[in-house]
């Protein structure tokens, strides 16, 4: 393979929509699938556990330098509290100030307006490359599938995310896209695509990455970005990035797009002193991430440079529906740190892929049903053991491990499982029914050892990996009956 | 005080020794214990399923049950939560939704009772071994018990406490969790139980009988060494 040209990466999300197309009904045995199969794997699981090691230990060492970590996370708390409940108020007045600024905002209801809005936007500009800096809403609308089926070709220019798409797979962590893939894949992935020698160096890899981005960055005609914040007083988007390919991808293409969700307005400029830093502490155990950058709409003519057009593509895609759930409307904080994910023993042992959603770990556990349906995705709230670990992580102070038990409640009123309601149904007419239920814990402890051999279902499950001690003898309502027995006959006897 | 013991049904069922040894040491300290007979479960496993109406009926009957007690001493961080963080949210705006705020008062769980209660961290007790504790998740981050047992080992004769690598990491045992998700439930009792392995301790002491039951039950099928003990029954260990 020649080193000069470069070769058109694998379709970016391909196993996702063959996942979405095939099956979206199958989705929890996709998971329960995928769990056990995931949880088999130890050296993986190993992997991703000491890759997380070395984030817990920055992360400790950032907290300790602020004055007071939870105060912290009560001002950004505060700042995305008061924006995302006034976002009928803030959102007119982003549009009008980025508007004032020379750019042009797109409102979009769904996924599939959104892949409109940008299809029709690199249409008008006759592009014909397009590369794109790090952008979770892209992955949530499923965007490259869609320019690539219209003949657009995409380039990933986040290092971690152009390594996904060379891979054909989507990320792995929404922060961490390729925290699973290990130094020598990184390298044969590159000698297969890029043509280039084999290295275990981090730093030749980046540069290998550099240098066959540089030229795409020049050829290209539009650049999409994501947005971390939507500053509504100054008309400005924040993005914030470690590699700096987010500014090549907004200044260098005559187009730039950023995708960002209705929820990611603030009100001040101000309120991205606490977010900025907090963002970067809790996601990546860093001071500040390295290139923290505000646009402010298109060239303007006394400017040597920058894009042609700026456009702001809105999101909503079922975030008003959260919104509209008082309970759940905090979920709406999330700055996408991915701190839940860093903590969650569950996420530590699935793995990112097993979620089978955009936004993978304890948010993305809340958030899914949402957007995708609580029906099918009620799954990945039950598959928590409630923690709380990632409450306590949460840097705008989320309740998300409660909103776990939200969704489970949700579903089981809308949906029930029937013999599962049965059984709680059963389960509740006897504990209001002392004489009964003590009876049934008696059988329960009398038969225990039978059952041990039987192995019915729930207790299959336990014992296929675990052990149960033998049932004591006898109950502690009877020892307790003895020893008061005794307790009264002592001062006779 | 009078003291009104609430033991959780599988307690009651699988573990009487650990209700017994919360009675012995409270009565050491002077203190009174009663056990209510008509008390089952606190509807924890129902709650967590999202069947909150069949929950709610359960929550009731405890509210009635432990009514008028001084104090309601539970040896499970996890029930404990149940009565004093989720009932209230479980019964607001219902008649009972007083009832359950007044009962959240004065609700503890046995570790925290000891210390932040009734201010005794010494409770004169003797256990020779070299032990780790386990933070249950619900102790923890419910009810924010972190220091208050360790303070309580350390005063114990003898006693050497270490900690493990992971001390704040989940058992993985969240009820029926453990039996819907068995593979993930494993997944996380092999992580903590191979970090409470690695401390190289005879007995690793917990204030969760339902993290015992996981942890015991994982480290007996792979036979390890180190087994679960509540740190009532530690405590229950008179100095001789």
């Amino acid at each position: 393979m020649s080193t000069g040209t470069p070769t058109t990466p694998a379709a970016g999300d391909a196993p996702h929509q063959a996942f979405e197309a095939a099956a979206p009904r199958l989705a929890k045995k996709k998971f329960l699938h995928d769990a056990e199969a995931h949880v088999r794997d130890t050296g993986h699981r190993d992997f991703v556990r000491r890759a997380l090691g070395g984030y817990y230990a920055s992360r400790d060492l950032q907290k300790s330098r602020y004055h007071d970590w939870d105060q912290a996370r009560d001002a950004a708390a505060i700042a995305k509290w008061s924006a995302v409940n006034r976002l009928d108020e803030l959102l007119p007045r982003f549009v009008a100030a980025f508007e004032a600024n020379g750019g042009v905002v797109h409102w979009a209801r769904d996924a599939e307006e959104a892949r409109q809005i940008v299809l029709d936007i690199v249409r008008d500009a006759k592009a014909k490359a397009i590369i794109k800096s790090k952008c979770m809403t892209s992955e949530e609308i499923r965007l490259n599938g869609a320019l690539e089926q219209d003949g657009y070709g995409v380039v990933e220019s986040d290092l971690g995310e152009f390594i996904q798409q060379l891979r054909g797979e989507p990320p792995y962590h929404f922060v961490f896209p390729c925290m699973h893939v290990r130094r020598g894949e990184i390298s044969d992935l590159f000698g297969k695509f890029l043509g280039t020698p084999p290295t275990d160096s981090p730093e030749e890899l980046t540069m290998i990455a550099r240098r066959h981005m540089r030229r795409l960055y020049v050829d290209a005609d539009v650049g999409i970005t994501g947005a971390n914040f939507l500053v509504a007083e100054t008309g400005q988007i924040s993005i914030t990035e470690n590699e700096g390919n987010a500014r090549l991808t907004a200044a260098l293409p005559r187009v730039h797009i950023a995708i960002a969700g209705i929820e990611k307005v603030i009100e001040h400029l101000d309120d991205l002193s606490v977010l900025l830093p907090i963002l970067a502490t809790a996601g990546a155990g860093q001071p500040m991430t390295c290139y923290n950058t505000l646009y402010a709409g298109p060239r303007r003519p006394d400017e040597p440079d920058g894009p042609e057009a700026m456009h702001v593509v809105l999101l909503d895609n079922s975030r008003t529906a959260i919104l509209a759930d008082p309970e759940q409307r905090d979920s709406l904080h999330c700055i996408r740190c991915g701190a839940c994910l860093n903590v969650c023993p569950i996420f530590k042992n699935v793995g990112g892929f097993t979620y089978g959603t955009t936004y993978q770990g304890p948010i993305g556990s809340v958030i899914t049903p949402h957007l995708r349906g609580l029906a099918d995705w009620n799954h990945l709230s039950g598959a928590s053991s409630l923690c709380g670990a990632c409450t306590d992580a949460c840097p705008v102070r989320i309740d998300i491990h409660h909103h776990l038990l939200h969704n489970r409640r949700n579903a089981a009123r809308t949906a029930p499982g029937r013999l599962e309601r049965l059984g709680h149904r059963l389960f509740a007419l006897a504990a209001v029914r002392p004489r009964l239920f003590a009876c049934g814990g008696g059988v329960f402890r009398r038969t225990l050892g039978l059952m041990k051999l039987l192995r019915p279902p729930l207790l299959r499950e336990w014992l296929a990996t675990r052990d149960l001690p033998p049932a004591p003898r006898r109950s502690f309502r009877a020892e307790w009956g003895e020893r008061s027995r005794n307790a009264t006959r002592r001062p006779t006897g | 005080m009078d003291v009104s013991l609430f033991i959780p049904c599988f307690v009651d069922q699988m573990a009487p020794r650990v209700g017994l040894a919360v009675a012995t040491v409270l009565e050491r300290l002077g203190h009174s214990c009663e056990f209510r007979s008509a008390q089952t479960c606190c509807g924890q496993p129902s709650f967590n399923a999202g069947y909150w109406d069949e929950a709610r009926a359960v929550a009731i009957h405890a509210v009635e049950v432990f009514a008028g007690a001084e104090a309601v001493v539970g040896p499970s961080g996890s029930c404990v939560a149940m009565l004093r963080v989720f009932y209230p949210q479980l019964l607001k705006d219902t008649p009972h939704e007083t009832a359950a705020l007044d009962l959240a008062a004065r609700t503890f769980e046995f570790g925290e009772f000891l210390v932040r209660k009734l201010g005794v961290t010494d409770v004169g007790a003797r256990f020779p071994h070299r032990v780790t504790y386990h933070d249950g998740c619900h102790g923890l981050r419910e009810l924010r018990v972190r220091d208050e047992p360790r303070q309580l080992l350390r005063a114990v004769r003898d006693l050497e406490l270490v900690e493990c690598d992971e001390p704040e990491s989940c058992c993985g045992f969240g009820g029926l969790f453990s039996v819907k998700f068995p593979m993930i439930s494993t997944a996380m009792a092999e992580v903590k139980g191979a970090a409470l392995d690695r401390t190289g301790c005879d007995f690793i002491v917990s204030s969760d009988p339902s993290c015992q039951l996981q942890l015991d039950g994982w480290l007996s099928r792979q036979g390890k060494r180190p087994r679960t003990i509540h740190l009532a029954e530690v405590l229950a260990g008179a100095d001789a």
